[in-house]
């Protein structure tokens, strides 16, 4: 029983209704809950691209990579652990318009976080961060003790730093 | 008159590019080759009902009594043809009684196409009535699925369904189709689906792999064979008994492997798996090379996988990529279609026999026959076995009939005494196991194969889940025999309660009706046997009918299924008791 790890997963599908029922279907048939999630276009026109993190082994990993490609409309699927990919989440705080004026520590928690301020009235400041889920931790923590009214992070996103060849299998399909 | 009114009207829908999506739907499923369909009509799937009534003597549609009935109806006539099985239902509730069936068709690889009518696109998800999420509930058991809204998607959609479920490895496809789309009128066309972009369907063949497994075949002393159903969707029979008799490979089969191979085969070793044969199982664990083809290590051929052929190196031929190294390490994974693979491979082996190996088999054959087999076959106790009806099935049918069995004890006796001369001849639920698939599945293979005798044996249980389609056989007058071992029991859950819980039999005593008497009600000729003596003439009686017939055998009610393997346990912990 090899040990459970994170691993990012990249799929290549087409862009219709019900594939990401579909793929979630995969995991949730094994028992095994989604970490995150991210849909979005990829670099091939008309292709999306839905990148799921999870803990699993890696013999999991394999199995499912395979019942993953077996779906119609799922053209190639990928699986890194963490080293081999560059990966950000983003995340949104809002926070009160006070806390800028009256709070010497929010400055300087801005400037070090590397977060920047996307939106400000007289109620609530909205400040961004992207980074790995661990910066955006720190950055909740930090945050945390001066009052958060809203907090939201996106799932991950990654780019591998391999090459995912799909743009040439596709072609050769074509042919 | 009213005949050349219809001429008139088809002649005028050929010349017409403009159709509506109900009409497209009947030239979609004709220009696919399909002949009849099964289904059960209903509000939202009215529109295309309505034109199959113009287009009745094309296009022959059997309405079951139960929309479950229609997806296993669907699915024996695909098993015994080797063609896509079609099944029609309304929304709701027709929709999800089609479930069982397609989950049945998707573990056992049956190409099936199911189309669903849906409410009007403008009512979806405002739980209209009859509104289901049937691609959300399907989306699990299907290979594909696709809602329908518009009528222009219907003939590309119903191409690539037909498509998707015919190739690679098959199974079912679900169509939805608003019924607003049904009635919109399109300009149509149709052209075949040949491929799809995100959908390789046979993994391209590696010569260096088919080598390499000849190589391990080459110097293998002890090779052990198990093939499954993938000989018989690839259409490879002729390939496979070329390779196995070449190489003098003792072979074994899988559930619905059966039939594959001709029973009587030399190198037929027999079934694997729970009720399998001793020898295969026991030999499993020594054999040196297992040569997998087509089948995938399902649990209830392996038993404990910690145990199960450790010794040997593993050769697995198989056309689904996720199903290698799934269950079972390879040694070496030959991907492609059976056919292909198996042909290629033929000329690197070398001609042997294994003929001291092979006598193993037969040692362990003669120990199986003494402690089981004799007494299945030819008991001497007062009550009525299940194998003693088999037999006189295989005598009667000189092993030509497609047997359909159901769930249970009496599948387990049926695949394992059946005599089999014909591929495609075995038609059972083995993945899902699935009671009351018989009563329709054979409803559909006897369609779909009428010059062949097709015997639907099953039990009393699993009768009862499905009864309502002797009303299909009333009705198409088609000419099934049907087999109910009664032991008033469902016996294998008995089976299991005697050997594991202390013999408590919870819910597993059924009262039954007097079934000769149903069958009667449906004008189905019936008999009940009660005793030896009356069994030969009547199952005699049953195979020489020109229609339907219904046997009831009244068997002894508490016998059990042997050789067994306890869930759990190793293929070496194999029980004759």
């Amino acid at each position: 029983m090899s040990k459970k790890q994170t691993y990012t997963i990249s799929i290549y599908t087409e862009n219709n209704i019900g594939v990401l029922n579909r793929i979630s279907a995969i995991f949730q048939r094994r028992h095994i809950n989604i970490e995150s999630v991210n849909v979005s276009k990829s670099e091939i026109k008309s292709v999306s691209r839905i990148t799921l993190l999870v803990r699993i082994t890696e013999d999991q990993m394999k199995k499912i990579l395979g019942q993953l490609e077996k779906q119609i409309e799922v053209i190639k699927a990928f699986y890194h652990v963490d080293e081999d990919t560059i990966y950000q989440e983003s995340c949104l705080f809002k926070l009160s318009s006070d806390l800028l004026t009256e709070n010497d520590e929010i400055q300087r928690i801005i400037n070090s976080s590397k977060s920047r301020v996307i939106n400000i009235n007289k109620d609530f400041f909205v400040l961004e961060k992207s980074g790995t889920k661990e910066e955006v931790e720190e950055l909740y923590h930090l945050l945390d003790k001066h009052g958060i009214m809203q907090f939201v992070r996106s799932g991950r996103i990654a780019v591998t730093k391999e090459e995912m060849p799909v743009s040439e299998l596709l072609e050769s399909i074509k042919e | 008159m009213e005949t050349r009114a219809k001429k008139v009207k088809e002649q005028s829908v050929k010349t017409s590019v403009t159709i509506s999506g109900a009409e497209a739907v009947i030239k979609c499923l004709l220009a696919e080759g399909v002949d009849l369909l099964y289904g059960y009509p209903g509000g939202a799937i009215m529109p295309v009902y309505d034109e199959l009534f113009k287009y009745q003597d094309k296009l022959h549609h059997v309405l079951t009594r139960h929309e479950q009935g229609a997806t296993h109806s669907a699915q024996g006539y695909a098993r015994a043809t080797g063609k896509v099985g079609v099944a029609m239902a309304t929304s709701g509730p027709g929709a999800t009684n089609l479930i069982t069936g397609i989950a049945d068709a998707q573990i056992d690889s049956t190409p099936m196409v199911c189309i669903t009518g849906q409410v009007a696109e403008h009512l979806l998800g405002t739980d209209a009535f009859q509104e289901t999420d049937i691609i959300g509930i399907s989306t699990p058991v299907t290979k594909w699925n696709y809602q329908i809204t518009k009528a222009s998607e219907i003939p590309e959609v119903f191409a690539k369904a037909f498509y998707i479920a015919r190739s690679g490895r098959p199974g079912p496809v679900l169509i939805d189709i608003t019924k607003n789309a049904q009635f919109e009128q399109f300009e149509f066309s149709y052209e075949p689906c040949t491929s799809v972009r995100s959908y390789k369907p046979v993994p391209t063949m590696d010569i260096e792999a088919v080598k390499s497994a000849a190589a391990l075949i080459n110097s293998a002393k002890k090779p052990l064979v198990v093939w499954g159903q993938g000989v018989i969707l690839g259409e490879a029979e002729e390939e496979f008994k070329a390779v196995v008799e070449k190489a003098g490979l003792p072979s074994a089969w899988t559930i619905l492997g059966a039939s594959a191979l001709p029973t009587s085969h030399t190198l037929n070793v027999g079934m694997v798996g729970m009720h399998g044969n001793y020898g295969p199982n026991r030999l499993t664990n020594e054999c040196d090379l297992l040569i997998a083809i087509g089948m995938r290590f399902d649990d209830r051929v392996t038993g404990d996988l910690n145990r199960y052929a450790k010794q040997a190196k593993v050769i697995h031929f198989e056309i689904d990529p996720a199903e290698v190294d799934k269950n079972v390490k390879t040694d070496v994974a030959v991907l492609g279609n059976a056919k292909e693979t198996l042909a290629a491979l033929l000329p690197f082996i070398e001609e042997k026999e294994h003929s001291a190996w092979l006598q193993e088999f037969r040692d362990h054959d003669a120990i199986e026959f003494d402690k089981v087999i004799k007494n299945d076959l030819y008991p001497t106790k007062e009550g009525l076995t299940m194998g003693e009806v088999m037999r006189e099935i295989n005598a009667a049918s000189e092993g030509n009939a497609i047997i359909v069995s159901d769930v249970g004890q009496h599948q387990m006796i049926a695949c394992r005494y059946a005599d089999f001369k014909q591929t495609k001849s075995n038609i059972t639920s083995g993945g899902l196991g699935t009671m009351g698939f018989a009563l329709p599945a054979a409803i559909g293979a006897k369609m779909g194969m009428p010059e062949r005798e097709v015997v639907a044996v099953i039990g009393d249980g699993g009768y009862q889940m499905t009864i309502q389609e002797l009303g299909t056989i009333l009705q198409t007058k088609t000419a099934v025999k049907i087999v109910v071992l009664n032991n008033d029991y469902l016996g294998m859950v008995r089976q299991w309660q005697q050997l594991f819980f202390d013999k408590r039999y919870a819910s597993t005593t059924m009262v039954n009706p007097d079934f000769v008497t149903i069958a009667k009600g449906y004008s189905v000729e019936a008999k009940r046997v009660t005793k030896r003596e009356d069994l030969a003439d009547a199952v005699k009686e049953m195979m020489e009918s020109k229609d339907a017939y219904f046997l009831e055998v009244c068997v002894e009610k508490e016998d059990n299924v042997f050789p067994m393997i306890p869930t759990g346990s190793s293929v070496s912990d194999i029980r004759l008791s």
